[in-house]
């Protein structure tokens, strides 16, 4: 990967640039934010020209090494007011990695109404005026495009929420079958609605491809990642038998599984939304159990879920949303479930922030717990329609909370907690706390050890040992989501001793260099710390470092647990 | 004793979701496992009344056991 493509849409210029030398080692989430740090000024509104919004595809992506389709979009998010990695599948990284495009810049406002899109080739980037697509859904874009601009094109796209600047807006990414996957969290939606741009289209014709420095040591380290994947219960059996929706049983049995607005810690319901019931549903009604975000993924823990007449619903249909509308909303339908997963898709609203917020608009009073019908309506009839209630609820969680004047709000740095409870499952609290992203599971996922018995174990009710966890596993994930690998590779990099250094070997046959252990786990913290001076630098310290009052406050049933860290406990995360 | 038994995921196939389960004093998880015909090496999570345990562990009366396979997700 050879060149940065550079958009001003103040200008409506493009440039194509050579990869400055202190960027040649970096890919994903390292680039990104490296180049956030560099060229946004922290104190900038996320929303305003002084903002950027930055593409990059992982070191290994465009590559044969398994799972490396990972796309990273960094940013200023405009509802942390951190500094912003989203990580994403689809087929666009593969695309721009072999074009040979180490990150695209887009940076600027412009100065009229109008709406654009990007074209991306292997000429470059060119913007266009776009008119026909505004306000469309994110699959009426897709479909669109395709007959436009061919069935293989690939596209960034945003929906109606992103279009309106909506705080909890995504930008989805066309994946294998036509279908969506998200850079969902942080609002990044807005940012690239902020800068008028409607798609980014994506055509790798006449591509150079991924040229591989030594390619028998590469195929022979791609062969011993491969195997340890396959290998793995979770990565080679669990995740493609029941998606990552098996979790709903295992929390609920250890009493963390966030109910009705982060009140308890169990669902009664649980079974009807679980993984188990949810595999055996889509094999009824002729649905796949499995299914791949990107092309090269072996753990295909994806899966595309059909109604009761056997059409299709939804794809990617993932734990935490499931966990958002169903237990936390208290709704024990996965049919009403699945319908409002489709239509965040369409939307182009984060499912995560989406669901945490509809927990709190029911007890604000919007709607009753339970009420599936009720989320189907405000989807549909005000956010996509951005009415002034559509506008509120697509702020997030936060949003709603402060209109509203609720007190349980589960949110840090204004971004909404995901599906495990922090007081029943503490390592996790501290990497909701500390995460340079706002509360973020998988910016260091302690239920690995805290909950699954993966990499050892750490009691989750017990405060000793979580500090520590969380680092390493933060640190850990920096990296990984630098070289454009899943995230579940960890499940087997954690567990099986010839993974990570499989990964490594990899990297180095990709660009003939030389990286240790050592190196990579230096980058994680070179990352982390990156990203944390930025936040600093706009504005959001160590204060803002802590789970929100009523986790402090609130036992949560069954094991009557709280949030009992210190200040001084919390902080002991930034020590090294 | 009365011992209630659930069961997820893969250990379902061909057994139960939930079952109580009359047993002797002093058994552990390790003769249940076994009685299900499933083996330790088999076994990813083991929760007595929510908390993690080994199979070691020496079962009360009113105990609920639920067994996992090593599965995981996020």
């Amino acid at each position: 990967m050879n060149k940065i493509l550079r958009v001003n849409m103040s200008t409506l210029t493009t440039a194509i640039e050579a990869v400055p030398a202190a960027w040649a080692g970096l890919g994903g989430r390292g680039l990104t934010s490296t180049i956030v740090a560099a060229e946004v000024p922290p104190t900038c509104h996320p929303l305003g020209p002084n903002n950027k919004l930055v593409f990059a595809p992982g070191l290994l992506t465009g590559s044969p090494a398994a799972n490396s389709g990972r796309l990273s979009a960094g940013t200023k998010s405009p509802l942390t007011g951190t500094i912003k990695e989203s990580n994403a599948g689809g087929t666009a990284a593969q695309m721009l990695a072999r074009l040979g495009i180490k990150a695209l810049i887009i940076e600027g406002i412009p100065a009229k109404e109008a709406w654009y899109s990007l074209h991306v080739n292997k000429d470059g980037v060119t913007v266009q005026e776009e008119t026909e697509l505004i306000g469309k859904g994110n699959f009426a874009v897709i479909e669109a495009l395709e007959s436009r601009l061919g069935k293989k094109t690939g596209i960034l796209t945003i929906g109606p929420a992103g279009e309106l600047k909506m705080t909890a807006a995504n930008i989805s990414v066309k994946d294998p079958d036509s279908k969506i996957r998200s850079h969902g969290r942080g609002g990044l939606g807005a940012v690239m609605g902020s800068k008028r741009i409607k798609f980014i289209s994506i055509d790798d014709q006449g591509a150079p491809g991924v040229k591989i420095a030594e390619p028998d040591k590469f195929k022979a380290a791609a062969r011993t990642f491969a195997k340890a994947l396959l290998d793995h219960p979770v990565s080679g059996e669990g995740l493609p038998t029941y998606g990552t929706n098996v979790l709903v049983n295992i929390l609920n049995e250890a009493g963390g599984l966030p109910t009705r607005n982060f009140t308890y810690g169990q669902f009664e319901g649980h079974d009807k939304i679980s993984g188990e019931t949810m595999h055996d549903t889509i094999v009824a009604r002729g649905g796949k159990p499995k299914h791949g975000c990107h092309a090269g993924c072996i753990i295909q823990c994806s899966q595309v879920y059909h109604d009761k007449e056997g059409k299709y619903v939804t794809s990617g249909f993932e734990y935490e949303t499931i966990w958002g509308l169903g237990a936390d909303c208290c709704i024990d339908n996965l049919d009403d479930i699945a319908r409002a997963d489709n239509l965040m898709d369409d939307i182009g609203i984060d499912s995560i922030e989406t669901a945490v917020m509809f927990g709190v608009a029911m007890e604000a009073g919007i709607l009753p717990f339970g009420d599936g019908k009720g989320i189907i309506r405000l989807l549909t009839e005000e956010i996509a329609k951005g009415t002034p209630l559509g506008r509120i609820l697509g702020g997030g969680a936060g949003s709603v909370g402060k209109t509203y004047g609720v007190t349980r709000v589960p949110v840090v740095k204004n971004q909404a907690i995901p599906a495990y409870d922090p007081r029943s499952v503490k390592g996790i609290g501290i990497t909701y706390a500390t995460s340079t992203m706002g509360a973020d599971h998988t910016a260091g996922y302690t239920i690995a050890t805290n909950i699954l018995n993966v990499g050892g174990y750490v009691d989750p009710l017990k405060k000793d040992g979580q500090v520590e966890l969380s680092r390493n596993l933060q640190i850990a994930t920096a990296a990984v989501d630098s070289t454009g690998m899943c995230i579940f590779v960890a499940f087997p990099a954690l567990d099986i001793p010839e993974c990570l250094p499989a990964l490594i070997d990899m990297i180095n046959a990709r660009f003939g260099i030389a990286l240790t252990g050592d190196d990579v786990t230096n980058l994680g913290k070179h990352i982390l710390k990156i990203e944390r001076q930025f936040n600093i630098e706009a504005g959001i310290t160590r204060e803002h470092d802590r789970l929100p009052e009523f986790f402090r406050t609130e036992t949560v049933a069954p094991h009557n647990a709280v949030w009992d860290f210190t200040d001084a406990e919390i902080d002991e995360f930034w020590n090294f | 004793m009365l011992i209630t038994v659930k069961l997820f995921a893969t250990f379902r196939n061909g057994r139960f979701k939930i079952d109580h389960q009359e047993l002797p004093e002093g058994t552990d998880c390790r003769s249940i496992v076994v009685n299900l015909g499933l083996t330790e090496a088999e076994i990813g999570i083991i929760l007595v009344n929510g908390r993690h345990a080994s199979l070691d562990y020496t079962l009360q009366d009113s105990d609920t056991l639920a067994l996992f396979p090593l599965v995981g997700g996020g």
